[in-house]
């Protein structure tokens, strides 16, 4: 078992953002079922650096995100790698929830009325976030939701599947370059079900053994490891 | 079974207060008055034209994939559409489409990209997003590189299968085939007409489109 270093508990509604640095595993677990965690990602060093979903799934010709799979930037590095998943399927098409979908979706919550009760959106959470890390709005680009399901039908219609997600359901990212992680525990948008679903998620951060030869995300395909390789140029002319 | 929803418009061309060709290869990119009418033609088919647009009063609110097929719970957009910007906002309505389907999930290709999706000596090869930035550049700062969010690609296709793959096909355009788009408010239209030579969805021959505007 690799070290624990941190751990913490996102609650439902919650929020959070921070820089993990390479060769880390950052472990989300299912604190009970239904989960929804939104995710985006930056480099540090270049903020204008950023996940791309269209790069990630048309590299890998996914439009799902399991094991093997890797998170790619835009500028074709890749962020992390999806190294371990108990559910097979995370979205990454699907979007966070804004402040208007929240209020026609859940009823209209005030902090007045419920105090941090109050539902949150994944808009203001991302914004808040984002603006303390010298974002703002223009830097929002597609999430990753982590712990949901969006499949496509043949006529391309969206089909969020409930009861994907058990408690307990894990997904295991390895960092393969510094990180500023932007998260969101609030509801998918697709979601079906009317009342505010969000349940709390709790991260841990343990260090990474090394990427050896025969890693399974690097071997996933030939664009993984081109983008691997991308990656560990970057690395060689800014570290050290 | 895949739908395409083709919707012919009445607009003359005689009647377009703009008519330009983007030369293969070559970038666009023009502000739209509220109502005005944006038709993007395939002249010979199976090109791809990556569109990006922004709510041009305030341009840190650029074009959202996500938000826009959210929006409609469908992938593929085509006459109806409804485009929206990352805060919901509500930038253009497809009007007519003759192609039927178009893609906004598959983003566009980059130096970058390229090096990871076919190998790394096509580092130097003429795409996309460095044709975005270009154009950017000419507006003095108002629209930079983070602005650049996942676009439309008209008239390409990339289907997604419900056991979660994604493809590049061949195209599903013909020469001649065109969608139009009329503008809600005051919104800016930046388009790549695509340079990718490793891709099959342009039969590897990119060719040029014309684009033409009318006043409502």
């Amino acid at each position: 078992m690799s070290k624990q270093i941190w751990k913490k508990e996102i609650p439902a509604g919650g929020k959070w953002s921070g820089v993990v640095s390479k060769g880390k595993l950052v472990r989300f677990t299912a604190l009970e079922e239904g989960a929804n965690l939104s995710l985006l990602l930056y480099n540090p060093n270049d903020l204008t650096e950023r996940y791309n979903m269209p790069d990630t799934l048309k590299a890998q010709h996914t439009s799902h995100l399991t094991t093997g799979h890797v998170l790619m930037s835009d500028n074709g590095r890749i962020f992390a790698s999806l190294i371990e998943d108990t559910l097979g399927w995370h979205d990454t098409i699907s979007g966070y929830t804004t402040r208007k979908l929240t209020d026609s979706k859940y009823g209209k919550t005030t902090y007045q009325e419920k105090r941090n009760e109050w539902y949150r959106s994944g808009q203001e959470n991302f914004t808040v976030e984002l603006v303390r890390n010298g974002l703002g709005k223009r830097d929002f680009v597609p999430v990753v939701n982590l712990f949901s399901k969006v499949f496509c039908d043949e006529s391309g219609d969206m089909n969020f599947v409930l009861e994907h997600c058990p408690k307990g359901a894990t997904v295991t990212l390895r960092t393969e370059m510094d990180v500023l992680l932007v998260l969101s525990n609030t509801p998918n948008p697709l979601d079906p079900r009317d009342w505010y679903p969000s349940v709390p998620v709790s991260m841990e951060v343990l260090a990474a053994e090394q990427v050896e030869e025969d890693d399974y995300c690097l071997n996933h395909r030939p664009e993984n490891r081109r983008a691997f390789e991308n990656t560990w140029e970057y690395e060689a002319l800014v570290k050290g | 079974m895949a739908v395409f929803n083709r919707v012919e418009s009445e607009r003359k061309i005689e009647d377009a207060i703009y008519d330009e060709v983007i030369l293969a290869g070559d970038g666009w990119m023009r502000e739209l008055e509220p109502g005005q009418v944006l038709r993007i033609v395939d002249l010979e088919g199976n090109q791809a034209a990556d569109t990006l647009f922004f709510d041009a009063d305030n341009p840190d609110d650029h074009y959202s994939a996500v938000a826009t097929i959210t929006g409609q719970t469908n992938i593929y957009l085509s006459t109806g559409s409804v485009l929206r910007a990352e805060s919901g906002k509500e930038l253009l309505t497809i009007v007519a489409d003759t192609c039927g389907r178009h893609d906004t999930l598959g983003g566009a290709c980059s130096a970058q990209s390229n090096t990871v999706r076919y190998s790394h000596d096509t580092l130097p090869m003429h795409n996309c997003r460095d044709t975005f930035m270009l154009q950017m550049a000419k507006f003095d700062g108002k629209y930079e590189k983070r602005d650049l969010a996942p676009n439309i690609n008209f008239f390409m296709n990339v289907p997604v299968t419900p056991d979660g793959g994604l493809m590049f096909a061949d195209g599903v355009s013909a020469p001649g085939r065109y969608v139009e788009m009329k503008s809600i408010s005051k919104t800016a239209a930046l388009i790549s007409n695509c340079p990718q030579l490793n891709n099959p969805c342009n039969a590897y021959n990119p060719t040029p489109v014309r684009v033409l505007i009318w006043e409502e």
